[in-house]
C-alpha cells in the first residue's frame, strides 16, 4: 500500500517488527533447549517457540523485503 | 517508583510470569506504535487526513482495520470465558451476529455512506433527516464512547494485575498516553496503521493456543467426546440444535433469541450504524474499496472463533482445575471464567511466546481505544463543535481542534475508569448502553436508506422516541423485576436475553414512530434526496469488472461459509 511518492507502507513496519520478534522468539527457544526449565510445560518436547519464532523470522523477512522502502511495486 | 520496577512488580497471585525477553516484546511494540505516530504525523495536518485518513485505504487496510477496531482484548478474553461457560454458542457472536450485518453494511449500506460524502454517521443523518437528528445522535454517541472507552480501560487494567501482577494505575496511564499520543500526532491514519499492526499481532499472539490445544486433545472429535465426558452432556458443542427450547442449552436462550435480537438487531445496529466501526470503512479509496472493506472484515471475523472460542472449549476439555464466576473466584481463591485465555497460553507458552501473547492481549486493548477515541473526535468535532458551537472556522482549526479533542477523550475515559474503579456497578449497566442507542439508530438509518418517503420529522421522532422507550423498558425492569416476563418474554431471562429483546421493541418503537410521522409530514422533495437513498441515487455499475473483482461475488463466497460452517456445527 503506497499512499505517497515516499511513504514506507504499514506492511514493511508490520514485517520488520514480526522478524524482529521471530529473532528475539527462536533465541528464547534455543535458550530453554539448551537449558531447560525446572518445570516443563504441557508439550515442551515440542519446542513450541522454536518453530513458532522461525515462523515469524520467514514471514517477518518476506514483508520487509517485499515492502521495503524504494522497491517498485 | 520508576515505570520498570513497577511493570516488574512480584506479585505472588498472578498467573504469568513475563522474563526479560517478554518484557522487551511488550516494549519494542510500544516504541513500534508510537514510532508510527510520528511517521505519520506529516499526513494529518487537513481534516480530510486527519479524520478520514485522506480517504486513500485500500480494501484490505479498512477492512483489518474495521475489524481490528472490534477486536478488543476484552472482546478475546470475554467471549473465550463466555464459551467456557456457554459453550459454542457463543460463536454466534461471530457468526449470525457479525456476518450478515457486515455483509449487508458492504453490499447495501455503504455505497450511501460513501457516495454522500458524510464524514461520520451522525453526518448522515444531518444529510437525510437535519440538524436535530444529527445533533440527537452525535451527543449520545459521544456519550457512548466516553463511557465504554473508560470502562474498557479498566476492566483492562484489572487483567493486567490479575494476569500478570501490574499496578491497575501504570496499565491505564502507559497504555492510554501511549494512544492519545499516536492517535493525537497522525490521526485517523495513524489509528488505522496501528490497527492493521495490532490485528496482526494479535493473530500471531493466539493462534498457538488453538494450534497446540487440538495437538494436546487429539483434534476435534476427541475435543467433543472430552467435554462431553467432563460435563456429561454434549450440548457444549452444538451451535444450533439445542436452540428449541430455553432450558435446552447452557445459555437458557431460544433461537428466536439469536436470530431477531441478536442477528438481526443488535447485530445489524452495530456493524452497519455504530461510528466507530464504520469510520473505518469510510477511509477507503473509492467506492469499490470501500464495498470490499466489510466483506473482507467479515471473511476474518468468521474465523476469529479459532482464536477466541476454541480455546475456550479447550479449557474446558483439558483444565485441570474448575473455573467460576468471578465472585467465587474472589471468595474461594480459584480462577475465573476471564482466567481461561491467560491459562491456556501458560499452558503451552515460554519465554517470547508469553510476550507475544501479552502484546496481542494489550494490542487489542489499544486497537479498540484508539477506535473510541478516533471515532469520539471526529463525532465531537465535526457533528458537535462545528455544528452546533463554531460553524465557521478554518480547517487548520477544526483539526486541532481534533488533535486536542484526542487527548481530551482520552483524559475523559481515564477519569469514567476511576469512576468505574469506585462506583463498580456501573459495569452491570454498559451493555445496555447499545440496546439504548444503537438499536434505534440503526432504524432511523435504514428507514433513511431504503425509504425515500421518510421525513425529516419521522427520523427525528422515531430515533428520539425508540431510545427514550428503550431506557424506559430498562427503568421499568429495575424498578419492577417482575417487568421482565413482558419485556424478554421470560422471567427466568438473563441479561443478555434482557438486552437483546429489549434492543429489538426499541427498534420496533423507533421504525413505527417514524413510519406514522412520516407519513402525515411532507417528505423532502427528490432532488435533496440524491445520494442518500435507494431508489434516488445512481450506484455505479460492477458490471464491466470480472468476476472476481466484484464485491457481490465476494460477499456470495463469504455468505457461503458462513452456511457451512453454521450446518457443520449445528
Amino acid at each position: 500500500m503506497s499512499h505517497e511518492k515516499q511513504q514506507i507502507s504499514i506492511w514493511y513496519f508490520i514485517g520488520l517488527l514480526v522478524l524482529v520478534y521471530g529473532v528475539l522468539i527462536v533465541g528464547a527457544g534455543v535458550g530453554e533447549l539448551i537449558s531447560p526449565p525446572d518445570n516443563p510445560r504441557v508439550l515442551q518436547e515440542l519446542h513450541v517457540g522454536i518453530w513458532w519464532g522461525a515462523l515469524l523470522v520467514i514471514i517477518g523477512g518476506m514483508y520487509v523485503y517485499f515492502f521495503r522502502p524504494g522497491r517498485a511495486a | 517508583m520508576t515505570a520498570f520496577s513497577l511493570l516488574l512488580q512480584i506479585d505472588a497471585a498472578r498467573l504469568i510470569r513475563l522474563n526479560w525477553v517478554d518484557m522487551v516484546i511488550i516494549v519494542i511494540y510500544f516504541g513500534a506504535v508510537l514510532a508510527i505516530g510520528f511517521y505519520l504525523k506529516g499526513q494529518a495536518e487537513t481534516g480530510e487526513g486527519f479524520f478520514l485518513a485522506g480517504r486513500e485505504m485500500t480494501a484490505w487496510i479498512a477492512g483489518l482495520s474495521f475489524l481490528s477496531a472490534n477486536l478488543g482484548s476484552l472482546e478475546l478474553m470475554g467471549w473465550a470465558a463466555a464459551a467456557y461457560q456457554y459453550g459454542i454458542l457463543a460463536a454466534h457472536w461471530y457468526w449470525i451476529g457479525a456476518i450478515p450485518a457486515m455483509l449487508f453494511l458492504g453490499i447495501v449500506m455503504m455505497p450511501f455512506y460513501y457516495i454522500s460524502k458524510t464524514h461520520s454517521v451522525p453526518g448522515y443523518l444531518k444529510l437525510r433527516f437535519g440538524e436535530p437528528s444529527r445533533a440527537l445522535s452525535a451527543v449520545t454517541f459521544a456519550f457512548m464512547t466516553v463511557l465504554m472507552s473508560g470502562i474498557n480501560m479498566y476492566s483492562m487494567a484489572l487483567v493486567m494485575k490479575v494476569v500478570l501482577g501490574w499496578d491497575i494505575n501504570f496499565s491505564i496511564w502507559v497504555s492510554s498516553i501511549t494512544v492519545a499520543i499516536y492517535v493525537a500526532l497522525g490521526g485517523l491514519r495513524s489509528a488505522i496503521f496501528n490497527e492493521v499492526l495490532q490485528f496482526v499481532l494479535i493473530w500471531l499472539g493466539a493462534l498457538l493456543i488453538p494450534i497446540l490445544g487440538l495437538i494436546e486433545v487429539g483434534g476435534w472429535d476427541k475435543l467433543q467426546a472430552r467435554i462431553a465426558e467432563n460435563l456429561g452432556t454434549g450440548d457444549y458443542t452444538r451451535l444450533w440444535s439445542t436452540l428449541g427450547s430455553f432450558t435446552d442449552n447452557p445459555m437458557g436462550i431460544h433461537w428466536t433469541g439469536i436470530v431477531l435480537g441478536l442477528g438481526w438487531v443488535i447485530s445489524f445496529g452495530y456493524w452497519t450504524t455504530d461510528f466507530l466501526v464504520v469510520q473505518r470503512v469510510l477511509t477507503a479509496k473509492d467506492l469499490r474499496a470501500a464495498k470490499m472493506a466489510p466483506i473482507i472484515g467479515a471473511a476474518f471475523k468468521m474465523m476469529v472463533p479459532f482464536i477466541v472460542i476454541l480455546p475456550g472449549l479447550l479449557g474446558l476439555a483439558l483444565l485441570p482445575v474448575k473455573l467460576s464466576g468471578e465472585a467465587a473466584a474472589v471468595a474461594g481463591g480459584g480462577h475465573s471464567y476471564n482466567e481461561v485465555l491467560p491459562l491456556m497460553l501458560a499452558r503451552y507458552c515460554g519465554p517470547g511466546l508469553l510476550g507475544l501473547g501479552i502484546t496481542a492481549l494489550i494490542a487489542g486493548f489499544m486497537s479498540g481505544m484508539a477506535g473510541n477515541v478516533s471515532a469520539f473526535s471526529t463525532v465531537w468535532t465535526y457533528d458537535i463543535y462545528r455544528a452546533l458551537i463554531r460553524k465557521r472556522a478554518s480547517d487548520s482549526h477544526y483539526v486541532s481542534m481534533g488533535r486536542w479533542c484526542t487527548i481530551i477523550g482520552v483524559l475523559v475515559s481515564i477519569g469514567t475508569a476511576y469512576l468505574v474503579m469506585q462506583f463498580l456497578s456501573i459495569m452491570d449497566y454498559v451493555q445496555a448502553l447499545f440496546s439504548f442507542f444503537i438499536a434505534p439508530l440503526f432504524g432511523t438509518v435504514l428507514l433513511g436508506m431504503l425509504w425515500r418517503r421518510a421525513t425529516p420529522a419521522g427520523g427525528f421522532w422515531g430515533l428520539l422516541l425508540g431510545t427514550v422507550s428503550s431506557i424506559a423498558m430498562w427503568a421499568w425492569v429495575k424498578i419492577d423485576p417482575n417487568a421482565l416476563s413482558i419485556i424478554a418474554l421470560s422471567s427466568n431471562a438473563k441479561d443478555m436475553a434482557e438486552n437483546m429483546y429489549r434492543a429489538l421493541w426499541s427498534w420496533i418503537v423507533c421504525v413505527v414512530v417514524t413510519v406514522v410521522v412520516s407519513l402525515v409530514t411532507r417528505p423532502l422533495p427528490e432532488k435533496e434526496l440524491v445520494g442518500l437513498v435507494y431508489g434516488c441515487t445512481e450506484i455505479p455499475s460492477e458490471g464491466h469488472l470480472p468476476l472476481t473483482e466484484r464485491p457481490i461475488f465476494w460477499a456470495g463466497v463469504v455468505c457461503i461459509a458462513f452456511l457451512v460452517l453454521n450446518v457443520l456445527f449445528w
